[in-house]
């Protein structure tokens, strides 16, 4: 076991890959000799050779395509998108293209690709960094939509993601690169994508969070305690396909619930939570399951991220209306 | 300081001819090195997909075929470079680019249920190397450079070849496909089939650039503008991509001028809107099969009989895969499910029992 951060653990997981499977090939704009934007590749070029760890021009439709012409030829993709608000250039390799190989033939090809980029607020980045658009991502058949926050998730999720035969997005929240350690086995193990975990139990209300969401609602979780509320955390982990299990399992037993997201309310992927809730769960509700998002502007210029992003204390505020309802 | 690049550079692409209207070698030290019986095979080709083409378009017509994007006119283009390949060979076909697939090996029914949109049109034969009909322009261009990569990386002594029209040249990921291969030196080649429209739009509208082979330029990488009516041409010219590529040289972007005869696609498109009677005229002089038939008739080659023997097959060919693509079972909701992913989540697979269900009743 080693103290990791989670940018360390992501590394140690693409190491892991790049060792035990040839076909496994990193690349992206900045990957290479440089390490990453963030230090995510940092090393694996020097160890694993240029030709498995590379830069590619400054092209994120290109890279997308690349990325499905490797994996026709037998390849393991993993590409970075340098930072996720650059999706709308690689939209349709990802939407159009990738999600959709093993469909349109029938299952005859397939696209084991991963696709990994950072993104969120509260590290005051330039326009189009910190957007969360996860919620594109959720709508699209054929994808799959993985985002961890801590170190232990981000190893084993990210290990799943690569050994997927279909393809996975993976979404790196830029605050929580750095922001703590955590104990991370040295050797491999995964961890199964479309399973959520309880990081916190609870039995008043749940609280069903993910990203950088899923601290704040920890430490949203230890002030209700101090009121006397049980909050019950629920860490997504992935958020396309949802784990409806563990979800309702946890409404049935608190009765109350609501959805954290850093998203915009009409992003993100909160409403379709309440959604699988209120269809399967409806008879165990004592109150309306409420959400905790952004306003529904364009991402804040960052003299404005304090104000806009959500945090524990409306976390706190929330919980405590559905408490109270 | 006196501004003439464009004049320079335009100058270097002149268009490649071989075989001239009348059917007489033009240029004699490119021609081709194929034997009697390869040409013969080229012009059976021709022929037969312009028979192909003459009865999708009636079948369409009739409702028997769905989505078709007609070929008359391109025999030359696409036939005389998928010529050029080797089997193993990977072609990321543009959607009017069946012809090319079916000559590597794509069962005739399979294009037809591909046309009717059916899933079973997409399960293509064990190592055919070849991708579905892309249906976003631009899209094979990025995921060939891909392909070419890979090739190269895994030590094939095979390339990719992938087709777009003229208007595709106006796309970002046509430019990024072709500069990524490029900067890879990726064992790809790129065909732009310039048939002088796309749909309504005629070509002097998509760009300033008098030819579209210049485009390489941009990429830094060899481009070439190709007679595309003329089938020795294209073979040539694609025969040399082929053989660049494997040496290492990178990947060759072809220009091949060509012409549809018919509309765009069978899906309501008029080309008496857009295009006169000259200059369909202009260009049916230029018919890739009168030429070439021309050329084999003075070696001897061809016949009247052999004509009609190709056209007679290609009928019953046809009527025979017509008839299997009508007996493949009727899609069911589940069957689409479940060519999703690898192992179905969790939504399916409860969506997978619903639709179970349902289609039990």
């Amino acid at each position: 076991m080693a103290q990791m951060t989670m940018i360390q653990a992501i590394t140690d997981a693409m190491r892991t890959e790049l060792k035990k499977d040839e076909n496994v090939l990193v690349f992206g704009e900045d990957v290479g000799q440089n390490g990453g934007v963030f230090r995510a590749t940092e090393g694996l070029q020097q160890e694993f050779g240029e030709d498995r760890v590379f830069d590619t021009p400054l092209a994120e439709s290109g890279i997308g395509g690349l990325a499905i012409g490797l994996g026709l030829t037998g390849f393991r993709p993993v590409m970075e998108i340098q930072f996720f608000g650059f999706l709308f250039e690689v939209i349709d390799s990802i939407a159009g293209q990738m999600g959709r190989m093993r469909f349109r033939t029938g299952g005859k090809l397939h696209s084991p690709v991963t696709i990994r980029s950072p993104f969120g607020g509260g590290v005051k980045t330039p326009e189009m960094h910190a957007d969360s658009l996860e919620g594109l991502m959720a709508q699209t058949p054929g994808v799959k939509v993985v985002i961890p926050s801590t170190p232990y998730d981000a190893k084993g999720l990210l290990i799943s993601a690569i050994r997927d035969n279909d393809p996975v997005v993976f979404l790196e929240h830029m605050k929580l690169y750095r922001s703590f350690r955590e104990e991370v086995p040295e050797e491999e193990y995964t961890i199964e994508i479309g399973k959520a975990d309880v990081k916190r139990e609870g039995k008043d209300i749940s609280i069903i969070a993910y990203g950088a969401m899923v601290h704040a609602s920890l430490k949203a979780a230890e002030e209700l305690e101090k009121e006397g509320i049980s909050a019950e955390v629920i860490d997504l982990r992935t958020i396309s396909p949802l784990d409806i299990e563990t979800i309702i399992a946890s409404v049935e037993k608190t009765g109350r619930a609501i959805v954290v997201q850093e998203a915009q309310k009409q992003a993100g992927i909160a409403a379709n939570v309440v959604a699988e809730i209120t269809e399967r769960a409806i008879l165990h509700l004592e109150a309306p399951v409420l959400r905790v998002a952004a306003a529904d502007t364009v991402y804040p210029f960052a003299a404005a991220e304090d104000t806009w992003l959500p945090d524990h204390k409306d976390i706190v505020e929330k919980a405590k209306q559905v408490y109270n309802f | 300081m006196k501004l003439n690049t464009i004049e320079t550079v335009e100058s270097q692409f002149e268009t490649f001819q071989i075989l001239s209207e009348d059917g007489e070698i033009v240029n004699k030290k490119a021609m081709p090195d194929l034997s009697d019986e390869q040409l013969q095979e080229l012009m059976r080709r021709m022929v037969y997909t312009r028979i192909w083409d003459q009865r999708a378009i009636s079948l369409s017509r009739q409702g028997r075929l769905g989505f078709y994007a007609p070929v008359a006119g391109q025999e030359a283009s696409m036939l005389g470079s998928q010529f050029a390949l080797d089997k193993e060979d990977w072609i990321l076909p543009g959607y009017r680019d069946i012809p090319q697939i079916v000559f590597h090996g794509f069962p005739l029914y399979q294009a037809f249920l591909w046309s009717r949109g059916h899933f079973q049109g997409g399960q293509f034969p064990d190592g055919l190397n070849i991708l579905f009909p892309q249906i976003i322009i631009g899209a094979q261009i990025i995921q060939a450079a891909g392909v070419g990569l890979g090739l190269k990386k895994k030590g094939k002594k095979n390339v990719v070849i992938t087709y777009t029209g003229d208007g595709g040249s106006s796309q970002g990921d046509f430019y990024e496909g072709i500069n990524f291969a490029g900067a890879y030196q990726a064992q790809t080649i790129f065909v732009v089939q310039n048939n002088r429209f796309a749909i309504s739009v005629p070509v002097e509208k998509q760009s300033a650039a008098k030819t579209i082979a210049q485009k390489a330029v941009a990429a830094g990488i060899e481009g070439i503008q190709v007679d595309g009516m003329d089938v020795l041409a294209v073979y040539a010219a694609t025969k040399q991509a082929r053989e660049r590529a494997l040496n290492g040289e990178g990947p060759t972007l072809i220009e091949t001028l060509t012409y549809r005869f018919g509309p765009h696609t069978m899906a309501g498109d008029d080309p008496t809107r857009y295009r006169t009677k000259d200059l369909d005229n202009e260009w049916e002089k230029k018919d890739p099969l009168v030429r070439f038939r021309k050329f084999l008739e003075k070696k001897g080659l061809w016949t009247e009989e052999q004509e009609t023997e190709v056209v007679e097959k290609a009928k019953e060919d046809i009527k025979a895969a017509i008839k299997k693509a009508d007996s493949a079972p009727k899609q069911k909701v589940t069957d689409l499910i479940g060519i999703m992913f690898e192992e179905l989540p969790y939504n399916l697979r409860e969506q997978m029992e619903e639709y179970k269900a349902k289609e039990s009743k």
